[in-house]
C-alpha cells in the first residue's frame, strides 16, 4: 500500500485540476468497490445456504429462515438474552479482568526480579502446557459448580499469555532508558508508571487480546460442562434436544459475541496502543529498510492456545 | 545489567534456580495435604498422584486413550496445515481473492471452536471424528492467516527483480516465496500444535469422545482425585513435549534465519 502512496497522490493532483466531481465520483466508486469486496463473499455463502436448504433442507442443516425465526424467537424476544446471556458474559468479564490483573501484577514481579524469574520458569513453562480445560474438573472439586468455578476456570485459564507476555515485555525494558531513569532517581512507583509499564504495554495488549480469546472458550466449556444457565449451557440443552434451529441460533449468536468482543478490543487497542502504533510507523516509514526480523505474531490474536509468550516479544524485539 | 552494578556471586546459581522451584513446588504439593493444610479430596499429596500414575501406566486403557489423544492431535493437525498452507497459498497470491475473502476471515477467526461442539456430536456421535472436527477447525486459522502473512511479505524488489529475469514459476516459487514464507508457516505450525492439543483434550473432556479427555471427566465424576490429577499431569506433560517438539522443529528447519542465528549467538 505505502508503495502505490505517491502515485495515488499525483493522480489525486490531477483530477483536482480537472473539477471535484470526478475525485468525488472516484472516491465513491472505490469505496463502492470496497464495501463489495467486504459483503460480497458472505452474502454469497448466505445466499448459498438459503438455496440449498430452502426447499425442506437436510435435518441438521435447517432452511436459513427457521434459523432466523429461531434466532428471534429465542434470544430477542424469548428473554434468553438476559437469562443466559448476560450472566456468561458477567462471568466472562469477572475472569478476564481477575486474568489480566493477575497475570500483570505477577508478570510485573518476575520480570523485574530475575532470581525470581529463573526459580519460576519451569514451573510456569509447565502450568503454560496444560490444556486449560482441564482445569475445569479439578476447580469443580475445590469450588463446587457455582458461578466462582466458572470464573476461576477463567482467570487460571486465561492469566497464562498475560502473564508470559508481560514477563517478556517487562524483560525487552529498553536498557539505555533503564538506566537513564535511574540516573535522574526515578525509582519504584513512578518508575514502573513511566517506564515499565509503558515498554511492557504492547506486550500486555497482546496477551490480553489471546487471553481474551481463551477465556471466551473456557466461558462456554465451563457451561457446557456442568451449569444451569449461560450460552453455552443453552446450545448444548438444544442439541440434546434436538431443537436444531435454536442450536444453529446459539452457535451463531456465539460467533457474533466473538466477532463483537473482537471488534471492541480491536477500538481498544487503537486508542490503547495508537502512540505506539504511530511511532512504528514513523520508525518503519523513515528507515525503509525492511527488517529481516520474524513475522510479527499478529496471528497472536488468534492463538486461542494462549502459547506466545516467548515468540511476540522477540519479535518485536 | 549495567556496567556500573557490581555482580554479586551468589550462593546458587542461576541455572539450579528453576530445578530447584520445581522442586519447591513438588514439595509444597506433597506437605501441604498430609500437613493438613489443605483437604486431601481436594489436593492429594504428589506421592499419591504419582502412585495413581505409576498405576495407569500399567494399565493398557490409559495408553489406548494417550494413543487416542495424539492421533486426533496429529491428525487434526495435520489436516489443517495441509488446508491452511493449500488455501493460503491460493487465497494470498491473487490480490482480488484476498480482498474478497478478508472479511469472512475476520469474521470466522474468533468465532470459539466451542461453538461446534453440538454440530460436531449431531454429525459424529462421540466418535473420534468429533474430536478430529474441532481440531481442524481451530488450528486452521493460525497457519491460515501466517501463511497469507507470510505470501505478503514477499521483498517487491526481489519479486521484480524475478519476474524482469523472466524466472519460471517453480524458481520464484522454490527461491522467493519458500524462504519469505517457511519462518511464517513454523511460527503457524507451532501455534496450531498447541491448539491442537487443547481441542483434542476438550473435545473427549465435553463431548466424551475417546482419549485422555474423557478420562479424566470419568475420573472425575468417579470421584477418583489422584488419578484425576495424575491424568492432568500427564496432559501438562504433553504440552510441554508439544512445545518442546515446534521449537526443536523451528530451530532445525530455519537454522539459516535472523532470528535464530542472532537467538544463538545471544
Amino acid at each position: 500500500m505505502s508503495r502505490n502512496a505517491p502515485v495515488r497522490t499525483r493522480e489525486r493532483g490531477r483530477s483536482r485540476v480537472r473539477g471535484g466531481a470526478r475525485t468525488a465520483l472516484r472516491a465513491a466508486a472505490s469505496g463502492a468497490v470496497r464495501l463489495a469486496y467486504a459483503l460480497g463473499l458472505p452474502a454469497a455463502l448466505l445466499a448459498l445456504w438459503w438455496a440449498l436448504t430452502a426447499r425442506g433442507g437436510s435435518f441438521y442443516y435447517p432452511p436459513l429462515g427457521d434459523i432466523a425465526a429461531a434466532f428471534t424467537d429465542t434470544w430477542l424476544t424469548g428473554g434468553r438474552l438476559a437469562r443466559d446471556v448476560a450472566p456468561s458474559l458477567a462471568r466472562l468479564a469477572a475472569g478476564w479482568a481477575g486474568a489480566v490483573l493477575l497475570g500483570v501484577g505477577l508478570g510485573l514481579l518476575l520480570g523485574l526480579r530475575p532470581r525470581l524469574r529463573a526459580l519460576a520458569e519451569p514451573l510456569l513453562a509447565f502450568c503454560r502446557a496444560v490444556p486449560p480445560p482441564v482445569l475445569i474438573p479439578v476447580l469443580m472439586l475445590v469450588a463446587g459448580i457455582g458461578n466462582g468455578m466458572k470464573v476461576a476456570v477463567i482467570v487460571t485459564g486465561a492469566v497464562w499469555p498475560v502473564l508470559l507476555n508481560t514477563i517478556q515485555g517487562v524483560r525487552s525494558l529498553d536498557e539505555v532508558l533503564s538506566d537513564t531513569a535511574r540516573c535522574y532517581g526515578v525509582t519504584g512507583a513512578a518508575r514502573l508508571r513511566r517506564l515499565v509499564l509503558p515498554a511492557a504495554a504492547p506486550a500486555i495488549v497482546t496477551g490480553m487480546r489471546q487471553a481474551l480469546s481463551l477465556a471466551i472458550i473456557l466461558m462456554v466449556i465451563g457451561e457446557m460442562f456442568a451449569s444451569s444457565s449461560g450460552l453455552g449451557f443453552a446450545i448444548v440443552q438444544f442439541q440434546r434436544g434436538f431443537a436444531i434451529p435454536e442450536m444453529w441460533s446459539g452457535i451463531f449468536l456465539l460467533g457474533l459475541v466473538g466477532f463483537g468482543l473482537s471488534l471492541l478490543f480491536g477500538l481498544f487497542e487503537a486508542r490503547a496502543l495508537g502512540w505506539y502504533h504511530g511511532q512504528r510507523g514513523l520508525a518503519r516509514g523513515a528507515g525503509g529498510a525492511r527488517r529481516a526480523a520474524r513475522p510479527r505474531e499478529r496471528a497472536g490474536g488468534d492463538t486461542r492456545a494462549g502459547d506466545a509468550g516467548t515468540a511476540s516479544a522477540r519479535d518485536e524485539e | 545489567m549495567a556496567w556500573y552494578q557490581h555482580r554479586r556471586t551468589r550462593a546458587v546459581p542461576e541455572s539450579l534456580l528453576g530445578p530447584a522451584g520445581l522442586l519447591l513446588a513438588a514439595a509444597l504439593v506433597e506437605v501441604l495435604p498430609r500437613a493438613g493444610l489443605v483437604p486431601a479430596e481436594y489436593l492429594p499429596p504428589l506421592s499419591a498422584m504419582a502412585g495413581a500414575l505409576a498405576g495407569e501406566a500399567g494399565d493398557a486403557a490409559f495408553w489406548r486413550a494417550l494413543r487416542d489423544t495424539l492421533t486426533g492431535w496429529g491428525a487434526g493437525l495435520a489436516l489443517a496445515t495441509a488446508a491452511g498452507v493449500l488455501l493460503g497459498l491460493v487465497i494470498g497470491r491473487a490480490e482480488p481473492l484476498r480482498r474478497a475473502t478478508a472479511s469472512t476471515i475476520e469474521f470466522l477467526r474468533p468465532i470459539p471452536s466451542v461453538a461446534l461442539v453440538p454440530l460436531a456430536v449431531l454429525l459424529h456421535g462421540t466418535g473420534p471424528r468429533a474430536t478430529l472436527l474441532l481440531v481442524v477447525y481451530a488450528a486452521v486459522w493460525p497457519v491460515l492467516l501466517q501463511v497469507l502473512a507470510g505470501v505478503r511479505d514477499v521483498d517487491p524488489v526481489a519479486r521484480d527483480t524475478a519476474a524482469v529475469f523472466r524466472l519460471p514459476t517453480l524458481t520464484r516459487l522454490r527461491h522467493l516465496l519458500w524462504p519469505t514464507l517457511l519462518p511464517y508457516l513454523m511460527t503457524g505450525l507451532r501455534l496450531a500444535a498447541s491448539v491442537a492439543l487443547i481441542l483434542a483434550v476438550t473435545a473427549q473432556l465435553v463431548i466424551g469422545s475417546p482419549g485422555l479427555g474423557r478420562e479424566i471427566a470419568l475420573a472425575q465424576a468417579a470421584n477418583a482425585v489422584e488419578r484425576m490429577y495424575a491424568l492432568v499431569i500427564v496432559t501438562g506433560l504433553l504440552g510441554v513435549c508439544v512445545n518442546a517438539g515446534a521449537r526443536a522443529l523451528e530451530r532445525r528447519v530455519l537454522f539459516w534465519h535472523t532470528s535464530e542465528r542472532t537467538e544463538a549467538a545471544a
